[in-house]
This record gives C-alpha cells, structure tokens and sequence, in this order.
C-alpha cells in the first residue's frame, strides 16, 4: 500500500512539514489508499472515510466499517497509518465511528464509475443492478444474495450469459 | 455517559449486553460450522457472510460489554476465556444445525427477533448501544429478507423441502418463547430507557414469522410451552461443544496471538 502512496514534496524540517499539513492534504493523501478488496477504488471514494481532524501536528482520521464483521477493517486502518507515515506524518491516529452508520451512498460518482469499468455493478437505490457492467444488459437476474466479499451480491447477464458482482445497496 | 444510564447498575447493563454479544456469537459459530458443507456454492458463501457479520456484531457488543464492566475485559477475553454458565444468550442459538433447512428455520425465527429488537435499540438512551444497533440493523434486515425467503420457498417447495421444514419449526417451536421473557434485568434495562422489555417485540414478530409461515404453507405450532435458561446461564450440553471447538487454541496456548 505503501508504494500506491503519492510522494509529498520532501519536507525541509519541521516546521515545514507542518506548515504542509492540511486536512485537504491529508485527504489528497488518503485518496491514494485503495479499498484492500476492490483496490480500483479508493478509501475517499468508498465513503468510509468520515472526518480529518489536525490538532497542531496530530492527525486524527474518522473511518466508518462497511460491515461491521468486514475483515479489511483491520487492514485499512494500517494502510491509512502506513500513507501517512509513508509522506512524513508520524503523529497520526485512526478513529472508528459507527454512526451514522456507513451507506453505499456516500461512495462518490468517481468510484462508482471506477467499480463499473471494473465489472462491478454499482449499487443502485432500488437494491438491484441497473445495468450488465459487461454488455450493458437489462435482463438481470440474482444468482445469490451474497457475493465474494461482505458487501456485493452475485448476479447473472441473461443477453451475455456471463455472472458479475454487484454491490449490495446498503 | 449520560443521567439515564447511570440509572443503571454496571453489572445489570453489563449482563444485558453480554445477552445481545453471546446470542450474535453463538449463532455465528454455528453458522459458520457450514462453511465448505452447504449444499451448494452460494449457500455456502451466503452462510459464511450471514456468520461474518454476526462476529462484527459480537465484537461491538463485546467490547462494549467489558468497556462497561470496567475490569479490563474485551471481545475477545470474554468470547475465548468465559465457561458455559457464563454465557447468557437464549437456547435457540445454540441448537444444532440439523439440516440446511433447520439451520435456515432457526435463523429466520432469530432475525425475525433480531430486526425488531435492533430497530428498538436505535432509540436506547445509551448512545453506545444506539450507535451499535443502527449499524447492526442494515445487517440484520439484509439477513432477515434472506432466511424469510428461503423458508418460503423451502416451505412452499417440493413435498420433501415442506416436510423438512415443518419438522424443523416443529422441532425448534419450543425455543421461541425465551426470545420474549422479561426477568430483573429486562426490566431495569427498559426502566432506564436503555431497551424495550422483550415481551413487548412478540407483537411485531407475531406478524413477519406469521406472514411468512403462511406464504410458506407452514403450521404455527399451537404451543405456548418455552424451554428456558440461556439467559441466566443455565443451558444445553450443545454450548459445551460450541465451546470446545471455539475456545480451544486460547485454552491450549493462553493468550497466543497471530
């Protein structure tokens, strides 16, 4: 994740470093994390990240869970920390807010272009596939109510024949 | 925290939530006793999922729990080093899976419960058991559209999926009646606001478990009679091996980590 990270302009001292150091930069910064499971996005663009805050040079970064039984939880704290420390910034905490809890609403436009270029139907407010992200199809039909990870669902193009993931609308 | 919940005892919010942790662990712990064995590939996922979220669940209630008790205590302490008289979740969860239909019939009758009981919670005074309820009951209702349907096909299916099914509601009837008994710390909990008192959610399940069984072709058993215990610590030899087999690695090796 470390290498996924974009370079900061290397720090002088520091004061520099905290001269840099602003909630834009920050999140500027986490856009480059990708979700661990469908790393075309990014932890920004999935919506889980709820709030930057900067005490003088302490970072405290608010992440809501997708599901709460969700085992990238974990991995996506350390790889939030790891991009931090990656681009100088050793004084920073991960914070676990469950309220409001996360919805598949808050994953922006550019993520949900970015999960439809990869296969994955974005999720849609009437709970099912608007479209087949291969072919474009409407005949749709679920194969299972859940899918490879926690938060898609598996259906099936009935013009291309062919399964694809949905995320589930939550 | 705030005035309404200091109006209540540490150790009666404590026992209350060990309640709502140990039902979602136990039940996730036999759930996921399918993985690899489900009748077919979606079944399967579908189960280890439904077992997955049910284990986040255990964690927030867990270690809300133990942040309550105050002695140091979390998720994982109280999961892995508690006996079977210590647990306090309800003998439904803790019944053998039987078939993939009995396992489907126990869930619906828990989600059921579930979803109307996590819907309550979102409005408990405590705002730590608000917050948990909120997230938890997008899960639960993603498990209870699930488990409904597959009890109605399942009943309404072939005359073997039918049978199969009414044996299992049958069979599982008498566990349903301690999902709604009220004793003290019920009754503390709903006097602080905290959460509803449980004979008050019969109503509201009455009508999902009843609407469903009728569109399953399925007979409401005609029994009031309720095996109790789960919830004081009194339960069936079943959490034993439930226990056994979870708490193993931590018994063996003492506080082994990955």
């Amino acid at each position: 994740m470390v290498s996924n990270a974009a370079p900061s302009p290397a720090p002088a001292g520091e004061d520099r470093t905290r001269a840099l150091l602003t909630p834009d930069r920050i999140w500027q910064l986490l856009d480059t994390v990708p979700d661990p499971e469908i790393p075309v996005i990014s932890l920004v663009d999935l919506g889980i990240i709820r709030a930057v805050d900067l005490d003088g040079d302490k970072v405290v970064v608010t992440v809501t869970p997708t599901y709460s039984g969700c085992p990238a939880t974990r991995v996506i704290n350390e790889d939030i920390l790891a991009c931090l420390h990656a681009n100088g910034i050793e004084n920073a905490r991960v914070n676990t807010r469950l309220s409001p809890a996360w919805t598949t609403d808050w994953i922006s436009e550019k993520g949900r272009a970015a999960l439809l270029e990869y296969g994955i139907a974005p999720p849609q407010p009437k709970g099912i596939p608007e479209a087949c992200p291969r072919c474009g199809g409407h005949s749709l039909e679920v194969v299972a109510q859940f899918g490879s990870t926690p938060c898609k669902a598996l259906w099936r193009c009935n013009d291309c024949l062919e399964p694809f993931d949905y995320f589930k609308c939550i | 925290m705030t005035g309404n919940v200091m109006a209540v005892e540490c150790n009666t919010l404590f026992n209350w939530l060990l309640r709502l942790g140990d039902n979602t662990l136990v039940l996730s712990h036999r759930v996921s006793q399918w993985c690899g064995h489900a009748p077919v590939l979606e079944e399967d996922i579908a189960l280890a999922n439904t077992a997955l979220d049910l284990i986040g669940q255990t964690q927030m209630w867990l270690n809300l729990a133990g942040e309550v008790e105050g002695k140091g205590r979390d998720a994982d302490t109280l999961a892995y080093l508690r006996d079977a008289w210590d647990f306090r979740n309800l003998l439904l969860v803790e019944r053998p899976n039987g078939d993939f239909g009995h396992t489907m019939m126990r869930q619906f009758l828990f989600d059921a419960w579930q979803n109307v009981l996590l819907n309550r919670l979102k409005d408990s005074t405590d705002p730590r058991v608000a917050d948990i309820a909120e997230k938890a009951a997008k899960e639960a209702a993603y498990h209870l559209e699930r488990s409904r349907g597959t009890v109605i096909a399942l009943g309404d299916g072939t005359e073997e999926s039918h049978a199969r099914m009414q044996a299992a509601l049958d069979a599982l009837w008498d566990y349903v009646g301690e999902m709604f008994l009220d004793d003290q710390v019920d009754r503390a909990i709903a006097d602080a606001g905290v959460g509803p008192l449980p004979s008050n959610l019969r109503d509201e399940w009455d009508g999902i478990v009843g609407a469903a069984l009728n569109e399953a072709t399925l007979t409401r058993p005609d029994s009031d009679f309720a095996q109790t215990g789960g919830k004081t610590g009194r339960h069936t030899e079943d959490l034993g091996y439930i226990l056994a087999e979870m708490q193993f690695l931590q018994r063996a090796y003492p506080g082994a980590t990955w």
